[in-house]
This record gives structure tokens, sequence and C-alpha cells, in this order.
């Protein structure tokens, strides 16, 4: 009898494999012919198998048996990856699942899939053999392409359009850390390249470093026998295979999330502490306390760093389920959708990954199930019969864009208006602006469509996708064009526990402003020192900035003094200045939420604790953008 | 975490404010402070007007003069803020409330502590658990609870659109 430890290890470590193995399925949807995934995913299916074995379940065991052969006989050649195979191989991996979850017992379909792999394999495509070879590429750029303002990374995009499939650095000529000039350009580079590029083709990449550029080249012509291709160019490899991909290189370690709070909750106190210890070591004047002092700053701040980027997830490992959630729609709904992401690497908290999931799950199946038409209706209309769901991730200032688009109908805002005055939503005869009526698709239980699916169409969803954004702090976009479809932006925070920020001062009061939205600091100009002087805006390099003093939007007491400086930030929606007494300067900010009987206080996005042990707001950047662009608009009516 | 009546006795921990004797249950006492650094929230109601840092976390100072309706003079010099433990929407939080002098720990008896008068006090009724006797004066027991929830639902029907208090008007500039 295993013990109950033992056993949770397995799941885990089973669970992992699971997730890696539906991961690779997908993308060899897209790429049939990638080795290093079809290894991946025999691997996977190997590992699986030899520890459902060693661990006494013989169930996972036996039925994961045809599946590695079958991935095997895909290895060595003599088989070929099509849609079914992904099919049946992405059911299995489900049947795995449900096998693991229910401990056994769960045997049903069990025979089913088994026959259709059996089926299958009978009659599949086979591999036709007829491989191109491929190139093998060894290159060191010239050491003083970093001084140059080169591009390493442009180059090898460049080879990845062409279709690279292995990309190695080779760190041999790297010097010793003494000798190391970060200048110069010690990498070289190892890319495999399908053997049907043109030789012309890649000389072009690198026409740019031709002088110094150490380049070899040469074709592995495709023996007789595929299955040894593999073992030419990079047999010496084999044994940590992992290699070339990073997910099993490297020693990864699952951690429960609660830890990762527990030590962000620590290291913002430590960072709070640290700061007083430096304000008290300042005005000691002691030199050895002092140094003590920088010492333990420049700790905590790396502390802080690392803690954070343990924290911070990419967008991307969450796009997996979306790949298959569009997959398993494109099959239910009988239409063919491709998913495809952008931006896969921007990152985010990761508890705002994970909230995120599932708003970002309703859209994509609203987006399937209303949004794109059936292959026919698409052809009629000229357009192509695959259609499209698009998930963009990207930075803008202080937070993060993340916009799910399709290429469908768009939304019918006629549909939407009628349904918006019979449920009392608008007035009758209303017709109101494009973002007043997208905005009632997120009202608690609004659907247009009459008919309940099982898959939407009942309302519950976008109400729900608008409170997780909203409880984020984020905001939620629609935009609509009919025929081509529509795009939901999320634009969320980057709701990290610490941000660096800008220290100012107004009627003895402290504020911090998020470093990462300040543009630039200038002084206010005398003429506009005043309330009500001159007009509210500043004429920076030639263009037009409003601006707001924020003595007014906190209500302070008392009168400005002279030499009030002005805090230009940015967000995507605009410029706006930010009239402030005095800037104190840059401050390592330990973000504090605001309790919930501070929730109707919009001004601010959180508060923090400074040196001296006082409070101070951090003010909501977007808050005040939108502000000032509501003043600049009113300002230009008027004028 | 409120006063339940079958309990023969209960700790509260009596304080004034305002010239009156009130108290609260000791098991939610966290802290006595001396005045500390307020730092004002603008925007936020008279309620919860401000924060403080409580060892190392920002916790919201909250004046239970506003809903008592209390008069409210200025804060002394012997002020005190009591750290109290006190669910909020469910959740654990932690909330300072203003003394003018914290008094002691105290053992009410169940038997002396009845439901407030509805007639001849001044006290809004709903935000008052109990009246008790304490050396021979009446302690007021307020009902935390029902305090905040009323506060935090006055505060979700308050129109979520154009910021909030003092940020409503617009600040723009006469052009």
């Amino acid at each position: 009898m295993m013990d109950e430890e033992t056993l949770a290890l397995f799941r885990s470590e089973a669970e992992g494999l699971i997730e890696s193995l539906e991961a690779r399925l997908l993308t060899l949807q897209t790429r049939p012919t990638d080795r290093e995934l079809i290894d991946g995913v025999f691997r996977d299916l190997h590992t699986l198998k030899g520890s459902g074995a060693m661990f006494g379940r013989t169930d996972i065991a036996g039925f994961l048996h045809d599946f590695e052969s079958a991935f095997e006989a895909v290895r060595s050649g003599s088989f070929a990856v099509d849609d079914e195979l992904i099919m049946i191989s992405l059911a299995a991996r489900d049947h795995v699942a449900a096998l693991l979850a229910a401990d056994g017992g769960a045997g049903s379909g069990e025979e089913a899939i088994l026959q259709r792999l059996a089926a299958h394999l009978k009659g599949g495509p086979v591999a036709d053999g007829a491989d191109a070879g491929e190139w093998m590429l060894r290159f060191y750029l010239p050491p003083d392409t970093l001084t140059l303002g080169g591009r390493p990374d442009l180059a090898l995009q460049e080879l990845r359009d062409l279709g690279a499939t292995r990309t190695r650095a080779l760190i041999n000529e790297i010097p010793p850390f003494d000798e190391l000039d970060p200048l110069n350009l010690h990498l070289g580079w190892e890319v495999a390249l399908p053997g049907s590029v043109s030789e012309d083709d890649i000389r072009a990449v690198f026409l740019f470093h031709e002088q110094g550029l150490r380049l070899e080249m040469e074709k592995a012509e495709a023996p007789e026998d595929a299955a040894t291709v593999d073992a030419v160019p990079v047999a010496d490899h084999k044994p940590e295979e992992g290699a070339r991909s990073p997910r099993s290189g490297q020693a990864l370690m699952r951690v429960p999330a609660e830890r990762l709070d527990d030590m962000m909750d620590r290291v913002g106190e430590l960072v709070i502490a640290e700061a007083r210890l430096i304000e008290i070591a300042g005005r000691s004047g002691d030199p050895a306390l002092v140094a003590v002092a920088e010492d333990i700053q420049r700790l905590a701040s790396a502390m802080r760093d690392t803690t954070m980027s343990i924290r911070m997830t990419p967008i991307g490992t969450i796009a997996g389920r979306f790949r298959r959630l569009a997959h398993d729609l494109s099959d239910r709904l009988g239409r063919p959708i491709a998913f495809t992401i952008s931006g896969e690497e921007t990152e985010l908290d990761k508890t705002v990954v994970e909230r995120l999931t599932e708003p970002l799950m309703h859209i994509v199946r609203n987006a399937a199930d209303h949004g794109l038409e059936p292959a026919q209706e698409r052809c009629a209309m000229g357009k192509p019969a695959c259609g499209t769901i698009h998930l963009s991730a990207r930075y803008s200032g202080a937070e993060v864009l993340i916009s799910l688009s399709d290429d469908g109908r768009g939304i019918n805002r006629d549909a939407v208006r009628a349904r918006a005055i019979e449920r009392g939503l608008l007035p009758e005869g209303a017709e109101p602006d494009d973002a007043t009526l997208f905005d009632l698709i997120f009202a608690p239980g609004f659907s247009t469509t009459d008919e309940v699916s099982d898959l939407s169409g009942r309302g519950v969803g976008m109400d729900v996708v608008r409170r997780t954004i909203e409880d984020l702090r984020g905001t939620i976009e629609v935009q609509s064009e009919p025929g081509h479809g529509a795009t939901i932006t999320l634009r969320l925070p980057l709701t990290l526990a610490i941000i660096d920020g800008l220290l100012v001062e107004t009627a003895k009061e402290r504020f911090v402003i998020p470093l990462a939205a300040v543009d630039e600091i200038v002084e206010l100009p005398e003429a506009l020192a005043a309330e009500g002087a001159g007009n509210a805006f500043l004429d920076i390099r030639d263009s037009l900035v409003p601006f707001l003093r924020l003595r007014r939007i906190l209500d302070s007491p008392g009168q400005a003094g002279a030499y009030q400086k002005v805090v230009v930030v940015t967000s995507s929606e605009g410029r706006v200045g930010i009239v402030v007494d005095r800037i104190i300067g840059s401050h390592q900010t330990v973000i504090k939420q605001l309790s919930p009987l501070h929730a109707g206080v919009k001004a601010f996005s959180g508060a923090t604790i400074l040196g001296d042990g006082t409070v101070s707001l951090i003010l909501d950047v977007a808050q005040l953008v939108q502000r000032g662009r509501t003043m600049s608009d009113n300002g230009r009516q008027a004028a | 975490m409120t006063l339940r009546k079958d309990a023969t006795t209960t700790d509260v921990v009596t304080f004034r404010l305002s010239g009156e004797v009130l108290a609260v249950p000791a098991s939610l006492l966290r802290e006595v402070l001396e005045p500390v650094d307020i730092a004002r929230v603008p925007g936020a109601p008279e309620f919860v007007s401000s924060l403080i840092n409580v060892r190392g976390t920002v916790v919201p100072l909250a004046d239970l003069r506003v809903p008592l309706r209390m008069p409210r003079d200025e804060i002394g010099a012997g002020a005190r803020i009591m750290v109290l433990d006190l669910p909020l929407e469910g959740q654990d939080a932690v909330v300072g409330i203003y003394a003018d002098s914290v008094h002691e720990v105290t053992r009410l008896d169940a038997a002396t502590m009845e439901a407030i008068p509805t007639v001849g006090s001044r006290w809004p009724p709903r935000f008052v658990a109990y009246v008790g006797r304490w050396s021979g004066a009446f302690v007021t027991i307020p009902d935390l609870p029902t305090i905040f929830a009323d506060y935090l639902a006055s505060q979700q029907s308050r129109p979520s659109s154009g910021a909030s208090g003092a940020i409503t008007q617009s600040e723009a500039e006469p052009v």
C-alpha cells in the first residue's frame, strides 16, 4: 500500500505531465513535423506511463501503452501526425486526467478511445519521407555588433521566421568575469533550419554583419532512415534533453502559492523597516551605521526584485487553456476556429493572471458562439472559412492591456439596443453612443440570444467578467465593427505589491505617484501659479497638456507657495499634468490595499508607509488622466 | 463577536468618548495606541476620514461619534486609539477607533444589560447593542458590526461614477 505522501507526489507530477502533454499536443497540431515537440509528447507519455506503473496505477500505464507506441512510430517517421491523431490523443489525455482524479474505477470510454486509435493507426497517413534534410548553422556575430547598435535578437528572429527549429546559444567563448567586456558580443548560436530554405535566404539574414562574421553552414541530407536524423547533429546533447526547452532543462520547484504571498508580505515589511533604518542612520551621522544601513538597503532591494520576479507570471501560462477551449469549441460548434496569441511573454502578478482566466474564457466562449459565423456564411462574405480569435497582451504605461478580438460578425447594435429597451435599461427611443450601448452587455442577465445553448446565451458571464475586472481595479472597453468583428480590451493596472514611486508634497501632505506613469517633471510657469490664472493647459514642447491642481482635487487647506512643480503622467488615454507644491524624491512603495471602508474613494489606488512611519496615499493615475481629459474636453467646448 | 444574551458575563473594555462611557467586547481589542501621525484621506466620509500605521499595516481610523451623533470636539492630547479586530464583509479586518480615554477591562453581568430604551435616548437605537451598568454608571455598548455594515451598504449605494466626496465637483479651472 502506498502512503498518502507518495501518492500526492505522484499525482502532482502526473498533473504536471498531463498539462505539458496537452500544451504540446495543441502546438503539434499547428506544427505537425516539429521533431522537438514529437519527442516531447513521447517523453511525457513515456514518463506518465512509467511513473503510473511504478506507483501502482496500472490502469493508467496500461491505457497509455498504445499511445506511447503510436508516438514511437511518429518519432521514427513511419507515421505522421494529423488532426485525428491529435483529437484521439487529447481524448486520451482527458481520460487519464479523469482516471487520476477518480483514483481508479472511471473506466468508461476507455475502449472507445483505444479502438479509435487502433483504427486510425491502421489507415492513417504514413510520413512521406521526402524530408529535405536540414541546415545546421553555427555563427558568431562580429564582437563589436552591440557597440555598433546591432541587434542579435533581430537576426535570431529572422532565422525563426525562416523556420528555425532548434536554437542553442554557444557560450564557450565567454571570457572569465574579470575580462568580460559587456559591450563585446561573446555569444554564438547554433540553429537548425529546414532543408527547404535556400542558402541565399540564410545569408541575407547576416547581410549587415558580414564584417567579422564567423558562419558555418552545413546541410545534413535526409538519410534513408529518418529516425537517425535526430542522432546526427545533436547526439552529444541527448542525455540532458532539456537543454532545448527551458521547462525540463532547469530544476523547477512547485511551491504553494500562499508561501509566495507570505514572502511578499515579509519583503514589504522589510522594505518599510529598511526605509526607517536609512532615515535613522542618516540622522545619526555615524559612518559605520550608515554603511550597514546601505548594505541592508541594497540587500532589501535585491530581495524585493527577486521576490517580485518569482510572482510574475507570463500571460502565456494560461494560453494553453484557451487553445484547448478554442479547439473544443471548434469541434462542438462545427466551425473551424483558429486561436492565436501575441505578447504571451507579457508578465502580470500571479494572482492577477489566475483571476483573469475565468473572464477570458467567458469572452472566448462568447466570441466563438456569437461572434464567429458558420463557415459557409463566412465564405459567402469573402472571409476565410476559418474564424480567428486573437489574444494580445502588451504593456502601456503602468497598465497592461489584454485584448481579445474575433473576425466575426461584430456586435449587433440593433439587437443590443432593442433588448436593452425591452429590459428597461434604456428609455424608449434612446440612441446611445457605442460606449454606452456596449456597456450594457455587461449588465447582469443580459443576453440577446433567445435560445440558450450550453455554451453561452444565458447572460451569465459578462457581468462576472466585469465584476472580476473591477475587483482588479481594471476597466473594460468594447469595440465592434459590423461584419469585421469585435474586440474586448481589458485594461489592468500592474498591481504589483511594490512599485517605484515618486513622492510629492502638497499642503504638507505627502502622496505617491507610480514612477512608471511619470513622463517628466516641469516647473509651473509663474503666470499660471495662482489658481484661475491663465488657461488650464501647459505648452510643453508645442503640445498642449491639460493640468490639474492636486491642491484642488484633494481639497487641501492653505495657499500654494512659489515654485510649484508639474508632474506629467501618462496612460494609454493620454497625458495630464499634476501640479504639486514640491517633489520629494523617489520612494520604494509597498502597496497596501485600502480597506473596504474606503472603497468609495476612487482617487487613490492604495496606501503605503513612509520611512518616518506615516501613511501616504498612492494616486490613481488612470483616474487622474481621465479627469484631465474630461476637463480638456470641457475646456475646448468652452473656448 | 456580538454580545449574546445567553452569556452570563462578558468581558468588555470601557472607554470614554465625548463625555459618555462606552464599552466594546475585550475579545475585539488588539491594542491601545497613543495618538500617532494620522493621514487624511481626501474625499472620504467623516466616519473614516483617516489612516494610521499600526506596526506596518495601514489601518483605517473610524470616529464613532459620527454614527452615534455625539458632539465632535477637538480630539485632545490625552486621546487614545483602540485597535480592534473587526470583520468587514466577512473578511478579517483591523480598524482603529478614537477614545478620549480608555479605562479598564471589566466583567459585565448579563443580568444588568438591557436593550436600549426606545424613548428618552439620544442614541440611534439600531447602533446600540446593549446598555449595562458599571461602577454605578450607565455604559453603552455600541453595535459595531451594524454600524460598519450600514456604512458599507451606504457606500455601495453611492453612485460609483464620478469619484467621490470632495472630488466630485469639477475641478476644472475656469477657462
